[in-house]
């Protein structure tokens, strides 16, 4: 089948995105709604005084304007965190409240003080500017390394020292033993530095709270809309879930950002049930670069230990990880479980210890954006790795593969708690040396000193875990929900499916991908289905897109349903054909009667499902009901993994740098990836393009930065925050290795976060590489044209 | 935004008439950098004054060794005149590397002469080629037009109608561009004038555009990249944000310069 699993389908959806047909929140509007306007702290540490509304509340068009102390009367609920730590001593982390709208003090630049709501948005806007906040300024703290130190400025009064939780993994007295017989130890300083997700779309919320029903509606931009009607109801709202209804339509992108309960959701949804209304909120650039969770921010050091063959003994990994001022819904989990399980890359490296401190600062949260811990983990091993070679002559591919986990030692349990499920590492890298004309580069790089330009080459083998989760082992670490997928495949009369399904994409095209799956599962023409998704009243429960999970853990509960439609749909032709159900095999769409032509397509067993005239309908006769069946065909799954699975590639890169300027050119690109069992090939290559321009994105160019005196954000418009584009990236070279997943019905892995993880360290590798005459090991990122030119220059003297 | 009252210019006079009435009035040319000023708050005029429907204030005409462009042409209008390309090939080139194709195709040169952002381009192709400003009420030579950042030498009321700009025997102009918002983190554009050999530098200097005699000196005796090889410009007067510190802009001066005159050939 053309549409089936495998085809390169292209996507349901882009007409419509593509012609301008997309219907995102602030596309929608609502009879008789509200305007809300948020009053944001300037400062980023201060005492609030008094908050004066009265100019604001007799401004032209306002209904209301709401503060900290409504909230508190109101005992409205702070903003839930998901994930709970024990740290290292058995104490749960310090998780401070997050009130919706600031009470006592504010904590960053862009904390919500108050809300005005009007009739018009410049209403709302001319209004919050004369809410008259008295702050009194108080020290700050922002770097994430000034955070741990003595007499820094404290954030919170419950964590000392800025401390949330002090973690480890790993065996310690296993490690330091592997560092005594050492042959040779690399060592390496590195930054992970914070980034701004600027998903093309801001967030944006309608909160409609019907007076009468006692129904509420919220609108919001969400990867995971049963998510935010569980944690705002539950914990912040007290709502329940049968008059809490959460819509998220299209949605432009999210890379993580579009996850959380935000506070703003939280005040919509609470001032609509106050004041019987609706309310409409829409972000503006401004206010999504110092509101949305932002991510990474780490500041690590590492030592690897090796012996003379180049085998890796044990690997130390010490990091301070910055959450910014409040515990985001995920941020505890981020530099924990989603990034230290994963310090054994792809090797058999046989002692691991990791210690990671988390750390308040007075900055935007932190939380997971794209890759989210995986990618720093990638980064950091697989610079030390490059590092290693350099200080070993070993070459860099050759170090790797004198290391790989090999494919029969498959399932294999690594020192820091994740057993991998599959892979070839050595094909993989072996057809990523291919791709790259590894063996040219010599030659290349002489081609490029002719012309003045320095070349360089940097690898780098990721390997992440994906298809969150098993959701007994997520409890046992710490996860406060399940994360299992849920999806429901209704045939309808005549023949089409609906899909309703708790994934929900923000850009993955699961329309697309997901229709394929049940094409090829139950033999119906991909036209012929539809997939719903993003909405509570629709699909029974969902989890979300996020983590690269939608197909191993969303597709996999709807090939759970489908296997329960065919089971039933078997028993229906069974009936009509009057065959035992034992006979009846389903092949191509076709329910047929083994050894005969005696046959039935998919659509009449429906149609007889739906018209039962000749059915097995129940008798009442116990006796004669034992086959009997009820009438449709409508079957409902959920999906709860038996293991993560491990998406793996090489990455290989090659840059040119203009040594007058520092600036740095990709030349060429190399990505080869296993993915598992690959849906649409098409789909899968743009993640990876995507994915890989993101971490091309943090390598060369994007990075919040932050006044470290007045806590500003001054990366904080699209002027001063560079995101690539497309002239900075090269064409990109993919491949494929496909070792399936044996944990999920489809053995497919996890594809929209590996290119992200893969490029970062591949690009900063291959600068080091290009810049070794220079003398130059180490790199920070962005690596900037002054950056460049800087280490050029200090490596010279 | 607030709110403010649009008028739609019905004549340059009338326009600087209304300016001259109120204090808090605005003229908008191409809007790029004053609509998004506006969309950030960060201004409130009393009253948006439109260029946009003065014809007579746009298009370009080449004669006698001179070219002139209309105030309210578009950047793309530029980047795309044949004659331009042909009289003036580094000034057409300017122009097609300012912002991108939307901002190209509403941004106008008189806009951003009157602006003088810091780190525009057309600043250093006027200082650099010697041009004149022609305004409602005079002529003003490039050199006197631009007096610091964000500043020039227009009076109240008083608005840019062309700029005239002599043709060169050879010019160059090469821009190290912001990676994010595309304006020059520093341009150089170097000519060879019949009045002799100007740089002039954008995008590095705190007070705007500036002129760097040594290399003009250099290039007048010895016209090629080696003879800016060795000059440098001081980092005191020199931008230094998040972007690049002055002291790598200085470098990238000389480097720009070097690539500018090479460009000219």
């Amino acid at each position: 089948m053309t549409t089936g699993i495998g085809a390169r389908v292209l996507r349901k959806e882009d007409r419509r995105f593509i012609t301008g047909n997309g219907n995102y929140v602030d596309d929608i509007n609502v009879n008789g709604q509200y305007y809300a306007a948020f009053v944001r702290s300037p400062h980023p540490h201060a005492e609030i005084g008094s908050v004066d509304i009265a100019g604001a509340k007799a401004s032209d068009g306002v209904i209301e304007v709401l503060t900290g102390a409504e909230v508190a009367a109101d005992e409205i609920g702070g903003l839930p965190v998901g994930w709970g730590i024990t740290q290292t001593n058995g104490e749960p982390m310090v998780e401070p409240a997050w009130p919706i709208l600031a009470q006592g003090r504010v904590r960053f630049v862009g904390d919500a003080v108050a809300v005005v709501i009007a009739k018009s948005i410049d209403a709302a806007r001319d209004a919050a500017e004369m809410v008259n906040v008295s702050y009194t300024p108080i020290p700050a703290v922002i770097a994430t390394e000034d955070a741990p130190k003595d007499g820094a400025p404290q954030v919170w009064d419950e964590a000392p020292g800025n401390t949330s939780f002090d973690w480890e993994i790993g065996d310690k007295a296993a490690a330091d033993q592997a560092f005594e017989g050492a042959h040779h130890v690399t060592k390496l300083e590195l930054v992970n530095q914070r980034l701004v997700p600027n998903a093309m779309e801001p967030r944006a919320a309608i909160a409609e709270f019907n007076s009468v029903s006692g129904d509420l509606t919220l609108h919001a931009t969400a990867q995971a809309p049963h998510a935010i009607r569980l944690l705002l109801g539950a914990f912040v709202l007290q709502q329940p879930e049968h008059k809490f209804r959460v819509i998220s339509p299209d949605v432009g992108g999210g890379f993580g950002s579009k996850i959380y309960p935000y506070a703003e959701y939280a005040v919509l949804c609470w001032a609509a049930r106050r004041m019987g209304c609706a309310i409409k909120w829409t972000a503006d650039r401004s206010e999504s670069f110092i509101t949305d969770a932002h991510g990474r921010d780490h500041v690590s050091e590492a030592e690897l230990a090796l012996d003379a063959d180049g085998k890796f003994l044990g690997l130390r990994v010490n990091t301070v990880a910055n959450m910014g001022a409040y515990l985001s819904a995920f941020g505890p989990l981020v530099p924990t479980f989603l990034y230290a399980t994963l310090f054994a890359g792809q090797y058999t490296t046989p002692a691991i210890y990791a210690h990671v401190k988390a750390v308040f600062t007075n900055t935007t949260p932190v939380d997971a954006y794209r890759g989210a811990g995986r990618p720093e983990a990638t980064f950091l091993l697989e610079r030390i790795v490059e590092k290693a070679a350099k200080e070993t002559g070993i070459d860099p591919a050759d170090i790797r593969r004198r290391n790989f986990i090999q494919p029969d030692q498959f399932p294999y349990a690594t020192p820091v708690a994740l057993t991998y499920d599959s892979g070839e590492y050595g094909a993989t890298l072996d057809k990523a040396l291919a791709l790259a004309d590894y063996t040219g580069f010599a030659a290349r790089r002489d081609q490029s000193k002719t012309s003045g330009k320095l070349r360089g080459i940097g690898f780098s083998l990721p390997i992440e875990a994906t298809g969150a989760a098993p959701s007994a082992i997520a409890g046992q670490l710490g996860a406060r929900a399940g994360l299992y997928e849920s999806a429901e495949v209704r045939f309808n009369p005549t023949g089409s499916v609906t899909v309703f399904s708790g994934s929900h994409s923000h850009g993955q095209g699961h329309a697309t991908t997901f229709a394929q799956v049940v094409s090829d599962q139950l033999g119906v023409p991909i036209e012929n289905v539809e997939v719903v998704q993003g909405d509570t009243s629709n699909s029974q429960f969902g989890m979300g897109t996020y983590g690269s999970r939608s197909l191993s853990v969303g597709g996999s509960a709807i090939v759970r349903a489908c296997d329960k439609i065919l089971a039933k749909g078997r028993k229906i032709a069974a009936h009509i054909l009057e065959a035992s159900a034992d006979d009846i095999e389903f092949v191509d769409g076709n329910f047929q009667v083994k050894g005969t032509d005696k046959a039935m397509n998919i659509a009449e067993v429906a149609f007889a499902a739906y018209v039962p005239h000749n059915y097995p309908l129940p008798t009442g006769d116990p006796a004669q009901d034992e086959n009997a069946l009820e009438p449709g065909l409508n079957e409902q799954a959920f999906f709860d993994p038996l293991n993560f699975n491990f998406p793996n590639g090489a990455y290989i890169c090659e840059v040119e740098i203009d040594p007058d300027t520092g600036v740095v050119q990709i030349v060429d690109f190399s990505a080869v990836d296993d993915v598992g069992n690959i849906i649409n090939p098409m789909i899968v290559e743009g993640q990876v393009h995507g994915g890989i321009a993101q971490g091309v994105g943090q390598a060369l160019y994007e990075g919040a930065v932050y006044d470290k005196e007045t806590g500003q954000l001054l990366s904080g418009s699209m002027m001063d925050y560079t995101l690539p584009r497309a002239d900075n990236l090269p064409m990109i070279k993919t491949g494929t290795t496909e070792t399936p997943c044996p944990f999920n019905p489809l053995g497919v892995k996890g594809c929209g976060e590996i290119g992200t993880i893969g490029a970062t360290p591949a690009v900063i590798n291959a600068i080091i590489d290009a810049l070794g005459d220079y003398g130059v090991t180490d790199i920070s990122m962005p690596a900037t044209p002054e950056v460049v030119w800087r280490a050029m220059q200090e490596g010279r003297a | 935004m607030y709110s403010f009252e649009y008028e739609k210019a019905g004549s340059v006079d009338a326009a600087s008439q209304a300016i001259k009435s109120d204090d808090e009035a605005k003229l908008l040319a191409g809007g790029m950098t004053y609509i998004p000023t506006l969309k950030q708050r960060l201004a409130s005029p009393t009253k948006v004054i439109d260029l946009a429907g003065l014809g007579d204030l746009s298009g370009i005409s080449v004669s006698g060794g001179t070219v002139t462009i209309g105030a309210m042409t578009r950047h793309a209008a530029v980047a795309n005149s044949a004659e331009v390309q042909s009289a003036i090939p580094a000034l057409a080139k300017l122009a097609g590397g300012i912002g991108d194709p939307q901002v190209r195709n509403r941004g106008t040169i008189g806009g951003s002469i009157s602006n003088n952002d810091p780190a525009a381009d057309y600043p250093a192709a006027l200082v650099g080629l010697g041009a004149t400003v022609k305004t409602n009420e005079r002529e003003i030579a490039a050199d006197d037009f631009f007096t610091g950042q964000f500043e020039t030498a227009l009076n109240e009321g008083e608005i840019v109608t062309s700029v005239s700009f002599p043709v060169p025997e050879k010019a160059g102009y090469m821009k190290f561009p912001n990676p994010a918002s595309r304006y020059a983190i520093v341009g150089v554009f170097a000519a060879k004038t019949g009045d002799g050999t100007r740089v002039a530098v954008t995008g590095a200097g705190e007070a705007g555009v500036f002129r760097v005699a040594e290399m003009e000196s250099a290039l007048g005796s010895n016209w090629s990249a080696d003879a800016v090889a060795g000059v440098s410009v001081g980092q005191g007067d020199l931008n230094s944000d998040i972007h690049a510190s002055a002291e790598y802009r200085a470098h990238l001066v000389t480097v720009m310069a070097k690539r500018a005159v090479a460009e000219a050939g």
